[in-house]
């Protein structure tokens, strides 16, 4: 037996090629992660990319296809065996939040503490509402509370018991966008509080971006990148990232040394190496910040349409190749829809795919 | 390691039990129509030929006439006062709105007596008449209540809610929103009425018609008691006073034609009213008033159906128990056992089965366990009368080969053990009560949503303790109603329970209904008034809800 390397063992949750799907049709295919104690993770994709399907493998309501998932070292999924959901310690927290309608607030919370005493579940559950900021609920019934202060009860719930890890299923899906920001910090501070890693499903980039430390982006089963929110956004690895992420137009270009390309909006360097042979065909990923309004510029664009978001302008700009691309200009630079602009790029990092 | 398997609530092939025993009960339940069925394929032609010329085209004319005339009496009531319940303002609104669902608790059968008894030549009315004016028989006119058009009269006179219930909840569903949008637009509220809410309502007005149309082709105490010749009472004639299996049968096939029309036209109307409903119910319908001569005229429109199908016929029901018919005495009470015990078993038994399919559907929901639940379902559609035949045919030809059997071995004759007695009833019963139980389970299991199972499962329980903890006192409320339905529904049924009861087996329906042809009118009054005393509860316990779901949304 080969001893563990010291950094596997601080893993809550480790995921080695795990398949899933239902008769015949795979699901999921290969997906691999970890979290880290305490660590917030998100799966961030598409609907029916999967992810909730992952999701609820992990919780131990769907069976393995192949690979395993282990918690603190020990397997507790494979295709021949599955520990139970009830012995897993891991806590959900549901799409449609699933309080039981016949118990009252205190009761919901308590329900996964059955085996507690008394007195401290009791402690407990004044102790959750009190961290979700709903002291004083407790003889109320579910249909009496908000949407968002139901989310928090449901929250409150899965926690009580103490999780190793937490998965919440697009959690926020159901509420408002003015409630969803206030309810994710404080979502944050709770499971920071509590010392919980966290597993995170949703298709809201934004939703991901302010939950987690660690983005998993999937898309028809597969799991495409990993990484930090920033990494996602501005290292894209795949196509799919770099368009499913972000506002972003993909520019035909040519490449033309080590680390600069050419293209309709002329020569454009990086900082790093991109490692495409010269005169290769690429596609170079532009966001809108990417290419500036610039009246000194020998490269010019018409402008197609203009939408005006209060501190800028987002243009739609028609290059003399016929491409169309975002371009952001400062909320002075008003221009009317068929006016001639000029742009120039600045760009730190080539990110470009092989042109399809 | 490998002591906890995977769990019940993830795909596994270990509830395949529920999956198998699903497709079994549809299967014994589907005996008595398929048993109909052959029977009309087997037929020879040479009796189909003599019911062609001689009793079948009364039994359409007849049918097609009350189906006809029912379902515009229900219309014609049902969809008006919906309306004016559900949009308008008038004194005694709230009232009437659950009131007017009281004849419900009526079965039609028992009504006809009640009026046949008040009107009819010895009745009260026309005995006054003649005491007034000194007329005698013949010298004036007077309209006969047993005809087809008293048929048509009771029948409406009890199955309008159907009608009422669904266009009223189509009503109520559609926004203020919808009407006003119609208004902005250029439609007077008349002609909004017409071209927008009438339309919007209509898949949920044919649903609620369909249904009065089965109850009305079900129908047997009335017709056979206004000697009017339909195919119920055909059936049993030509099965009692002949003898003759295949021709009950193929008059059953001819009338399982008819319900299979009305069964997709529920289904499909049914299926409409999915798209027409916006599934938001506004919280504010502004409803509007009523005032002056239109409000009293709008008053008295909803009252008359509760007077004359509720008050009235209570009212003299109640009258002739207390005061006029004999004092009811211990085999009241043996009668009133009877009824209760066998309401009770059977609605134990349905209730029972109906948890059974719908967990079944729950935990496996493929093809072939969908299907069985609809098969299962079926029985409500089908006539007590085709239940009946289709129920005694197969256990008498069972009970015959069992007697032979243990007569060869044992030399003693064993007598009937399933055909003449209750387990053919109960069976029967199960058969025609089935959808109701079903649907109310349903109900109640659909609420408690799959994520509820998988939260108690992460929060630590086994399979068995989220069944104990989370469905069990979710379930009660649905489970409690479903018992009662299917109790006062077999409490109502008479056609079925007449042909297969057990030898001197008397239940308070049968009784009546001997009373009644025995023109013991009033003596029929203390087991009528009992049925629907018994049938109030959960006609109470509906409009109960009904007002409850409206005050929620207000």
């Amino acid at each position: 037996m080969t001893l563990l390397p010291p950094h596997e063992v601080l893993k809550v949750m480790t995921l080695t090629n795990v398949s899933v799907g239902y008769s015949g049709s795979v699901v999921v295919e290969n997906a691999s992660f970890q979290l880290s104690e305490g660590q917030i993770g998100c799966l961030l994709g598409p609907s029916g990319c999967g992810k909730s399907t992952l999701l609820r493998a992990i919780a131990g309501f769907e069976i393995l296809m192949s690979g395993d998932i282990k918690m603190d070292g020990k397997v507790i999924s494979t295709p021949s065996y599955g520990m139970n959901p009830e012995h897993r310690k891991i806590g959900m927290v549901f799409q449609d939040i699933a309080l039981f309608p016949h118990l009252t607030i205190a009761q919901n919370i308590a329900f996964g503490l059955s085996a507690w005493p008394k007195e401290s579940a009791e402690e407990r559950v004044a102790y959750l509402l009190e961290l979700v900021g709903l002291s004083g609920f407790q003889m109320r019934y579910p249909h009496s509370l908000s949407g968002g202060q139901q989310q928090r009860i449901a929250l409150a719930r899965a926690i009580a018991p103490k999780p190793k890890l937490l998965l919440m299923d697009e959690p926020f899906s159901g509420l408002d966008a003015k409630l969803r920001e206030e309810l994710v910090p404080d979502i944050r501070k709770i499971l920071q509080h509590e010392k919980m890693s966290a597993l995170l499903v949703t298709h809201d980039q934004m939703e991901a971006f302010s939950m987690a430390d660690q983005v998993f982006v999937m898309d028809a089963g597969v799991i495409h990148q990993t990484g930090s929110p920033y990494q996602i956004y501005h290292e894209p690895e795949t196509r799919f990232v770099a368009s499913f992420i972000g506002h972003g137009d993909f520019l035909p270009a040519t490449v033309c040394g080590a680390n600069c390309v050419h293209s309709a909006l002329g020569n454009i360097h990086g900082d790093l190496d991109h490692g495409f042979a010269d005169d290769t065909k690429v596609d170079l990923l532009i966001r809108p910040d990417d290419i500036l309004h610039d009246d000194d510029s020998e490269f010019v664009g018409v402008i197609v349409s203009k939408l005006f978001r209060g501190s800028h302008f987002l243009y739609r700009v028609k290059l003399s190749s016929g491409k169309v691309v975002y371009c952001f200009a400062s909320s002075h630079h008003d221009h009317a829809v068929g006016q001639e602009i000029g742009l120039s790029v600045h760009l730190d990092h080539l990110v470009m795919f092989p042109r399809e | 390691m490998v002591d906890s398997t995977h769990s019940s609530f993830a795909r596994k092939p270990n509830w395949n039990w529920l999956k198998i025993a699903a497709i079994f009960i549809a299967a014994i339940l589907s005996i008595p129509i398929l048993v109909v069925l052959v029977n009309v394929l087997i037929g020879d032609g040479e009796v189909w030929r003599h019911l062609y010329h001689t009793v079948l085209a009364d039994y359409v004319q007849n049918s097609l006439l009350l189906m006809l005339g029912v379902g515009f009496g229900a219309f014609a009531i049902g969809v008006p006062c919906a309306w004016f319940t559900s949009m308008c303002e008038f004194r005694g609104r709230k009232f009437l709105s659950w009131a007017l669902l009281l004849p419900m608790a009526v079965p039609a059968y028992i009504i006809a007596y009640t009026y046949t008894g008040v009107f009819d030549f010895a009745g009260p009315v026309q005995t006054f008449i003649r005491d007034v004016t000194g007329w005698s028989y013949g010298e004036y006119w007077f309209f006969e209540v047993r005809s087809l058009g008293g048929a048509i009269v009771m029948l409406t006179l009890v199955l309008y809610p159907y009608v009422y219930l669904m266009s009223r909840a189509a009503f109520l569903e559609q926004s203020a929103n919808t009407l006003e949008v119609s208004r902005t637009l250029g439609y007077s509220s008349q002609k909004a009425f017409f071209k927008l809410a009438l339309p919007l309502a209509r898949p949920a007005i044919v649903t609620g018609l369909s249904l009065v149309l089965m109850e009305t082709l079900a129908d047997y105490g009335t017709v056979q008691y206004f000697s009017v010749n339909t195919f119920t009472t055909g059936i049993l004639r030509t099965f009692y006073g002949f003898g003759d299996i295949a021709a009950a049968s193929q008059l059953a096939g001819v009338l399982l034609l008819f319900v299979a029309v009305l069964i997709l036209l529920e289904r499909y109307s049914r299926h409409r009213i999915r798209y027409h409903s916006s599934g938001l119910r506004k919280a504010t319908n502004r409803r509007i008033e009523l005032k002056g001569s239109r409000g009293i005229l709008t008053t008295v429109f909803c009252w008359l159906p509760v007077l004359f199908g509720f008050i009235l016929p209570v009212g003299v029901l109640i009258y002739w128990a207390l005061f006029k018919a004999e004092l009811p005495g211990w085999d009241f009470v043996q009668l009133a056992w009877n009824s209760f015990y066998l309401a009770a078993l059977a609605a134990l038994i349905a209730v029972s089965l109906s948890l059974l399919l719908c967990y079944a559907i729950r935990l496996n929901n493929d093809r072939s366990v969908r299907a069985s639940v609809g098969i299962a379902g079926l029985g409500y559609a089908l006539p007590g009368t085709i239940i009946a035949i289709g129920t005694i045919v197969p256990l008498a030809w069972l009970d015959h080969r069992l007697i032979d059997l243990i007569k060869y071995y044992t030399g003693e004759n064993v007598g009937l053990i399933f055909s003449g007695t209750l387990f053919a009833l109960l069976f029967a019963y199960t058969v025609r009560f089935m959808a109701v139980s079903l649907g109310a389970v349903q109900n109640g299991l659909g609420k408690i949503k799959p994520s509820m199972d998988m939260a108690g499962r992460s929060l630590g329980l086994s399979p068995a303790k989220v069944l104990k903890r989370i469905h069990m006192p979710l379930l009660k409320g649905s489970v409690l109603t479903a018992l009662l339905i299917v109790f006062v529904d077999v409490l109502k049924e008479l056609p079925a329970t007449l042909v297969l009861r057990p030898f001197n087996f008397n239940t308070l329906a049968v009784r009546a209904f001997e009373l009644a042809s025995d023109e013991r009118l009033i003596d029929a009054a203390p087991p009528s008034l009992m049925i629907v005393l018994v049938g109030l509860v959960p006609v109470i316990l509906l409009s109960r809800s009904i007002s409850s779901r409206i005050e929620h949304s207000n």
